[in-house]
């Protein structure tokens, strides 16, 4: 029972980080229940899509089907998380501060709600599909521990929400006015970290093999397979042993967030104001 | 020992024929040796495997069991979902000399060690 809560809570703890970050980085925007709501729904039946036809995905691309798939939702993720970055930063500001603009706030809000939405979606489908397969796998063995597997899983599952709660909550004793800085600076390291992981799927494929030479190993320092470690991986990217590639596109991506972000905050953020 | 040695020689001969004959990229015909392992009943098969350093290495794992099975390794930095009754294909750059630890993520009892040299 234990082994089952272990490995179910150690594929949900991700997701569980990803949309208590989100929860509170939407938290002014009306209807955002319904939204991230919707994210994880669609997440959990896509995940259970993707574990029944794991056979299948695997066999794609010469065996690579997996890592592929896996590179091109995390490159959705990315895109998504930087224009929600981008957006916000254009004309965030009215929605996230004051609720004076209801109605422009709700259409506009649920903008990068849905793109929002998306990453959450895709952080559960990422980790959901390994707990269906290891839950079916369960279910499917006539054993006699069988319940005992699932109640230590069901217990995995509720600490995983836990750990939204907990990132949620933790995330709003930040002050009102510190918030909306903090998010944006989660927001871009966690796209940042993604992209790197993407990076690592395709270079597992043997797709993307310039600069694959790992620049460290810091896994004595802190170990990728640790509590702290598979924090860090989540929030940051952190990998015990990044490759030249995984730097550059981890580099370019904080990069091209920031250069975006100054680049529209110049132009006149006055649509909110001036229509509200 | 010595049949896991000719098991890896053979599996590298047949790797290397594989490659050359399919339209592989370039940077995927890095000869890598290749490794088969089996899973059933919840086991590897062999659970102890070798192969030579600084070459990229090719796992092959087939999973003869009823249920799916995550080749994982932090080590290696592999973690692979191999459906029931499949084979999953895992990708390994060229390694140091060492001993790699293998295992099963949903299955904790299933381990093995891959020895580079």
């Amino acid at each position: 029972m234990l082994a089952a809560l272990i490995i179910v809570f150690r594929e949900v703890f991700e997701a569980g980080l990803i949309v208590g970050i989100v929860l509170a980085v939407t938290r002014a925007v009306p209807n955002r229940n319904r939204w991230i709501g919707g994210g994880v729904l669609g997440g959990v039946l896509a995940a259970c899509i993707v574990a029944a036809f794991t056979g299948a995905l695997s066999q794609l691309f010469a065996g690579m089907g997996q890592e592929l798939f896996n590179a091109a939702i995390l490159a959705i993720a990315v895109i998504m998380l930087t224009w929600h970055n981008v957006w916000m930063a254009h004309h965030g500001r009215q929605i996230a501060g004051e609720m004076r603009a209801m109605g422009q706030a709700v259409a506009d809000g649920s903008k990068p709600l849905l793109a929002l939405a998306v990453v959450v979606g895709v952080a559960v489908l990422r980790e959901g599909s390994e707990v269906a397969l290891f839950l079916y796998g369960v279910a499917a063995s006539d054993g006699g521990s069988a319940p005992n597997l699932a109640i230590g899983g069901l217990i995995g599952l509720a600490l995983g929400a836990g750990v939204c709660l907990l990132t949620y909550f933790g995330l709003m004793r930040i002050p009102q006015r510190a918030l909306f800085t903090t998010t944006t600076v989660l927001i871009t390291l966690l796209a940042a970290g993604m992209a790197a992981q993407a990076v690592a799927f395709l270079e597992r494929a043997n797709l993307l093999t310039p600069l694959d030479t790992v620049v460290w190993d810091s896994g004595w320092l802190l170990s990728e397979g640790s509590i702290a470690g598979r924090t860090l991986h989540t929030l940051i990217g952190y990998t015990d042993q990044p490759t030249q590639m995984q730097l550059v596109v981890y580099a370019t991506v904080l990069l091209a967030t920031f250069m975006l972000m100054r680049f529209t905050r110049s132009q006149p953020a006055t649509r909110g104001v001036a229509t509200g | 020992m010595a049949t896991v040695h000719r098991m890896i020689r053979k599996a590298t001969l047949v790797a290397v024929c594989g490659m050359a004959m399919s339209a592989v990229s370039p940077s995927q015909a890095q000869q890598a040796s290749e490794i088969h392992l089996t899973y059933s009943k919840g086991q590897f098969q062999p659970t102890e495997v070798r192969a030579p350093a600084d070459k990229p290495i090719t796992f092959r794992v087939k999973n003869l069991d009823a249920k799916a099975m995550e080749f994982e390794s932090k080590s290696l930095r592999v973690e692979k979902v191999v459906a029931a009754n499949s084979e999953g294909i895992v990708n390994v750059r060229a390694l140091k000399p060492g001993r790699y630890e293998f295992y099963d993520d949903f299955n904790e009892k299933a381990r093995g060690a891959l020895t580079v040299q």
